[in-house]
This record gives C-alpha cells, sequence and structure tokens, in this order.
C-alpha cells in the first residue's frame, strides 16, 4: 500500500495509545478526551489512504457531535454522583479477555498475513480518481446515483432514531412515582 | 519503504480488539457505549483499506452509511442511558438487575 510510512506510524501509534487509555482510564471525561484524539487519529489515516470526504465526515460527526453528545451526557449524570466510576470486573476477568484479545489479534494478524487479499480489482484506481475530480467528486457522484437507494433509506433510519431518543428519554409522568 | 496491507489490517484488528476488551472489562455503561465506537471505526477503516487497496469504491460508500448508523446508535444509546440513570441512579450495568429480583 503506498501510503507514507512515517505518518502510517505516527497516527497509528497514536491511535493504540490513546484507545488502551480509552478503557483504562477510571474518569469518564478523560476517556472521553482519548476517544477525541482517537478519532482524529483515524482521521488522519482516513487522508492517507486518499478518503478526504470520509475524513472530514470523521471530524464532523465523530469528533464534533458525537462527543459532545458524549461530554453532556456525562456533565448530566455527573451533577448527582460524585464519581461515575463504579468498580471494574474481577481480576480474572479482567486477565482473561485480555488474553483471548491478544490471541485474536495474533490471529488475525496471522490470516491476513498468510492469505493474499482476494477479490476482482476494481475500476477506482488513483489514476482514474484524479481524472475524474478527486475522491470527493467521485464519491458523490457515487452516492446519488448507484448508491441512492440506500442513501435514502439512510433518511428513514435517522428518523427513526430522533423519534426512539425522544421518546426513551423522555420523562414518564406515570413512573415518576414508582421510583 | 512500504506499508504492507497486512500491517493496515493488523492494526485495525487491533484496534477492534482492545474497544472488545473495554466492552468486558468495564462496568460503567457510558464507557461500554465508547468502546462499542471504537469497534466501528476499527471496522471504517478495514472498509477503507479494503476499498483503496481493490480500487473500488464500495467500501468508502459502506462507510458513510456506518457513520450514519453509528450516529443514530449513540443518540438512542445515551437517551438509555439517561432513562436507565433516572430509574437506577447509577450508570453501573451490575445494577441493572430487576428482572432478577
Amino acid at each position: 500500500m503506498d501510503i507514507s510510512p512515517v505518518f502510517f506510524y505516527l497516527f497509528a501509534g497514536s491511535a493504540i495509545a490513546f484507545s488502551v487509555s480509552v478503557i483504562l482510564k477510571k474518569n469518564p471525561v478523560g476517556s472521553a478526551f482519548s476517544l477525541v484524539m482517537v478519532f482524529f487519529s483515524f482521521a488522519g489515516l482516513y487522508a492517507l489512504m486518499d478518503a478526504h470526504l470520509i475524513a472530514a465526515i470523521q471530524i464532523f460527526v465523530y469528533a464534533g457531535a458525537i462527543m459532545v453528545l458524549f461530554v453532556f451526557v456525562i456533565m448530566l449524570l455527573n451533577s448527582d454522583v460524585p464519581s461515575l466510576d463504579m468498580g471494574r470486573t474481577s481480576l480474572l476477568i479482567r486477565s482473561l479477555s485480555g488474553f483471548f484479545a491478544v490471541v485474536m489479534v495474533g490471529i488475525f494478524v496471522w490470516a491476513f498475513k498468510e492469505s493474499p487479499l482476494l477479490g476482482l480489482p476494481g475500476e477506482f484506481t488513483s489514476e482514474k480518481i484524479e481524472l475524474a475530480g478527486g475522491n470527493t467528486q467521485v464519491v458523490s457522484e457515487l452516492m446519488f446515483s448507484e448508491y441512492i437507494l440506500p442513501f435514502e433509506l439512510t433518511s428513514v433510519l435517522l428518523l427513526a432514531g430522533i423519534v426512539g431518543a425522544v421518546a426513551i428519554a423522555k420523562r414518564d409522568k406515570s413512573l415518576s412515582g414508582r421510583t | 519503504m512500504q506499508v504492507e496491507p497486512w500491517v493496515v489490517l493488523g492494526f485495525c484488528s487491533s484496534i477492534f480488539f482492545i474497544g472488545f476488551t473495554g466492552v468486558l472489562i468495564r462496568k460503567n455503561i457510558l464507557i461500554i457505549l465508547m468502546s462499542i465506537e471504537l469497534m466501528l471505526n476499527a471496522v471504517n477503516l478495514t472498509f477503507v483499506a479494503f476499498s483503496r487497496q481493490l480500487h473500488h469504491m464500495g467500501g468508502q460508500m459502506s462507510v458513510f452509511f456506518i457513520i450514519t448508523v453509528a450516529a443514530a446508535e449513540s443518540a438512542v444509546g445515551l437517551g438509555l442511558v439517561i432513562a436507565m440513570f433516572r430509574t437506577l441512579r447509577s450508570v453501573d450495568t451490575d445494577d441493572i438487575r430487576l428482572l432478577r429480583e
């Protein structure tokens, strides 16, 4: 893969370091800010792989919208309890799941290294994308021609998400006396 | 010097399993939601890597739809967290035992 090795290892190293810090930090605010750094590293990796539109959307949607939602919810909940960290699982479960994760990563790396990349090469080589006006133009034209049906279904999904989030988070009058 | 494809894919799988471990070892439901986001991101990067390697745009299109699903999922998930906190006054997953009692 003809991408710059220096920038790849820089972004990949910071992504791994910060994602370990996401799952190990005691304070959820610290985890949230580590997650922001992971998202920025991923945006750098997308830009490195010539997926410029995805890199921009990663910043907008993940580092912007989703993280603001997370920090907002942490702020809402944090006013009532002194600390959100309610202890962790037992040492046995922790070490077993860590061991399992390392084994699975080993298996995946072995499989990726030993097997060839299958699949027929498509038509979108980097020269052809450059000739057609860049990554953003090609992706946009595809989204509104070949992938128009999934694109429209996405709007239905978002509508269901809006209605569901409001309905779930709304204060229910009939239940408020029970707790 | 080049970056081999298996290095990129191995990096994606390591991020995925870091998120997987986070789901298993943490009891704070906010951290569990963040770990789910980590796993979704790792899959997105795998799609982009294959898209570049095989010169096919289908991978990048899938990433857009996965990002949409992730946004909707975290909105509904955080709504559930707020509902859970209102009922139980806690974000600890061990406190969810209304059906066991």
